[in-house]
C-alpha cells in the first residue's frame, strides 16, 4: 500500500501544483518545504504553479522501467513555468524528435502510471508541447 | 419558481490523436467509402494513453473555470456522465473534483446512461442549483469510447469531453426548459465484465434513436410554445453524421442551424460528450439572444432536451479558453490502426 499512500498524501502537489511561497523574501518551493534556505522564514503562503512554460532541457527515455515500457521513447525535462519555478516532468503527446529546448509547453492533467491491472490509477501534471 | 438558472461557465476538450475510416477498414478488409458515406464519418479522436475519462474532464472543466470567476471550493455537486468510467468501483468525481481544487463540502455521484450520461448530470447539476441546494453545480459528458474490433461502431467510437457549470448569475446562457423522455428499449447495451457493448440491429435508428430524440424534442418544443424556427441552432447526439441530419429534417430544422454543433465527421462519436460537445462549439460562436435547443440520446433508452438563451455576458467568455473548433480541426495527429491499437490495449501482451 506503500505507493498509494504516497501518491495520495502529494496530491495537492501532483494534481493541482501547489507550491509554498515564503511571505518574507518571496520565493517559491515546489514542492513545499518548512524554511526557506534563502532567508531562513519558516512562514509561506500557498500557490498555485503557472500552467505554462517553456523546456529548459529534457532526456529522451528509450530503454524504459517496466512500468512505462509501453510509452518509449518519451521525453522527460525540466520545464520553467512563468512564474519561475523550475520542476522535472514528462513531456507528452508529442514525437521526442518534435521537442527542443526553450520551446513552450503547457501543463496538462494525464495519467501518469497504474500500479498493474488491479491497482491504483496515478494521476498528474505533464508538459504537452504548447500548438497554437 | 421564476429563478434564472444557467451555464456560467463551459469549456471542452478533445484529444489531438485521429484515426480515419480508411485506416480501420484496411484491416478489416471492409470498404472505406461506402463506410463514409453510410455514416457520413470520415475520421474520430483517440485518446492518448495517458488519457482517460477523468482527464479529459478535468481539463475540460479547467476550460470552464477559465470562462467564469468563481473559486471552484463553491462547486456544490459534481456530476461526471460516462460509460468508459476507469474505475468500476471508485467514483470519477472524486478525482476530478480534486484536481480542480473543489473538495471537501462537494456532492458527487457517477451516471451512466449510456450516451446520455452526460446531460444527466447537466439536468441534475443544474436542478440543484435551482432548487438552491447549491451555489454551482457541475456537469461533464466526458468518454473513451471503444467498439468492438471489426464492429461497425469501432469506426467511430471516439473520445472527448465537456464541461458546464451552473449557476443562477451571471449566465452566459439561461436554461429556459427542460424535458426528457424515456422508455425501455432494449438497443444496446454491455453486461459486467464484458468488454464491449452489444447492440440488437433491429433496434438501433427507428425505435430507439429516432423516436426519443423526436419524443423530447416535440415534448420541449410543445412546452415551450417555440418552433424550430425560433432556434438559431439546433445540438442532436451525434452517433454518427447522418442521424442528426435526419432527424433535424423531421423536426423541421435546417441543415444550416445544425452545421455548427455538428461535430461527428470529423470528431466520431464521443458518447456522453457527443451533444455537450456540440453545445460547446456553438456557445463558442453564439451572439446575445441565440436560442439553442440540444436532445441528447442514450442507448436504453432516453433523451434530455434542453432550451438555451444566451445572454450578453457571452461573447466576453468565449475566448478565455481554447475553443471546440480549435481543438477539433488543428494539430491533428494521424496515427496507423497499429498504433491505435496499441494505445487502446488490443494488443495481447505477456506481463
Ligand atoms: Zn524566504
Amino acid at each position: 500500500m506503500g505507493i498509494t499512500a504516497r501518491n495520495w498524501r502529494e496530491y495537492p502537489q501532483r494534481y493541482r501544483m501547489e507550491a509554498a511561497k515564503c511571505n518574507k523574501c518571496g520565493k517559491i518551493f515546489f514542492p513545499p518545504r518548512l524554511v526557506c534556505n534563502e532567508c531562513g522564514n519558516r512562514e509561506f503562503e500557498q500557490v498555485k504553479l503557472a500552467g505554462e512554460g517553456k523546456l529548459k532541457t529534457f532526456t529522451v527515455i528509450r530503454v524504459a522501467p517496466s512500468n512505462f515500457i509501453d510509452e518509449q521513447p518519451y521525453a522527460v525535462g525540466i520545464v520553467e513555468l512563468t512564474d519561475g519555478v523550475s520542476t522535472l516532468m514528462q513531456i507528452t503527446d508529442c514525437d521526442p524528435d518534435e521537442l527542443s529546448i526553450g520551446m513552450r509547453v503547457k501543463i496538462e492533467f494525464r495519467k501518469v502510471q497504474t500500479e498493474g491491472d488491479a491497482g491504483i490509477l496515478m494521476y498528474g501534471y505533464k508538459a504537452v508541447p504548447l500548438r497554437e | 419558481m421564476d429563478k434564472k438558472v444557467g451555464i456560467i461557465g463551459y469549456g471542452s476538450y478533445i484529444p489531438r490523436n485521429r484515426i480515419k475510416v480508411e485506416e480501420i477498414a484496411k484491416i478489416w478488409g471492409a470498404d472505406a467509402p461506402s463506410y463514409k458515406r453510410g455514416l457520413m464519418l470520415r475520421e474520430k479522436s483517440v485518446p492518448a494513453p495517458d488519457q482517460d475519462t477523468i482527464t479529459l474532464s478535468v481539463e475540460a472543466t479547467k476550460n470552464a473555470l477559465k470562462r467564469c470567476n468563481i473559486d471552484p471550493k463553491d462547486i456544490g455537486a459534481i456530476y461526471i456522465g460516462s460509460e468508459s468510467h476507469p474505475y468500476a468501483v471508485k467514483p470519477s468525481g472524486t478525482i476530478v473534483a480534486e484536481a480542480i481544487g473543489a473538495v471537501p463540502a462537494i456532492h458527487s455521484a457517477d451516471f451512466e446512461f449510456a450516451c446520455k450520461a452526460g446531460s444527466e448530470g447537466m439536468f441534475v447539476a443544474h436542478g440543484l442549483v435551482k432548487a438552491g441546494l447549491i451555489k454551482y453545480g457541475l456537469g461533464i459528458g466526458a468518454d473513451t469510447s471503444q467498439g468492438a474490433p471489426g464492429d461497425a461502431l469501432e469506426y467511430s467510437a471516439s473520445a472527448g469531453a465537456a464541461s458546464f457549470i451552473f449557476a443562477d448569475h451571471e449566465l452566459l446562457a439561461e436554461i429556459e426548459f427542460t424535458y426528457s423522455y424515456m422508455t425501455d428499449t432494449p438497443d444496446f447495451w454491455r453486461r459486467e465484465h464484458q468488454f464491449y457493448p452489444q447492440h440488437a440491429g433491429r433496434f438501433t435508428g427507428e425505435p430507439a434513436y429516432f423516436k426519443h430524440i423526436l419524443g423530447a424534442a416535440e415534448g420541449i418544443l410543445k412546452q415551450s410554445g417555440t418552433k424550430p424556427e425560433d432556434f438559431k441552432y439546433v445540438v442532436f447526439h451525434q452517433p454518427n453524421g447522418k442521424f442528426p441530419m435526419r432527424v433535424g429534417k423531421m423536426l423541421g430544422f435546417k441543415k444550416e442551424q445544425i452545421e455548427t454543433g455538428w461535430l461527428v465527421p470529423t470528431l466520431g462519436n464521443t458518447y456522453s460528450g457527443s451533444s455537450p460537445l456540440g453545445l460547446t462549439a456553438v456557445l463558442d460562436v453564439a451572439e446575445p439572444g441565440d436560442r439553442i435547443l440540444m436532445v441528447s440520446y442514450g442507448s436504453g433508452a432516453g433523451s434530455d432536451a434542453f432550451i438555451f438563451s444566451c445572454t450578453d455576458l457571452l461573447p466576453a467568455a468565449q475566448n478565455k479558453a481554447k475553443l471546440t473548433r480549435d481543438y477539433l480541426d488543428k494539430h491533428q495527429r494521424y496515427i496507423d490502426y497499429g498504433t491505435y491499437s496499441k494505445f487502446r490495449k488490443k494488443i495481447i501482451k505477456n506481463n
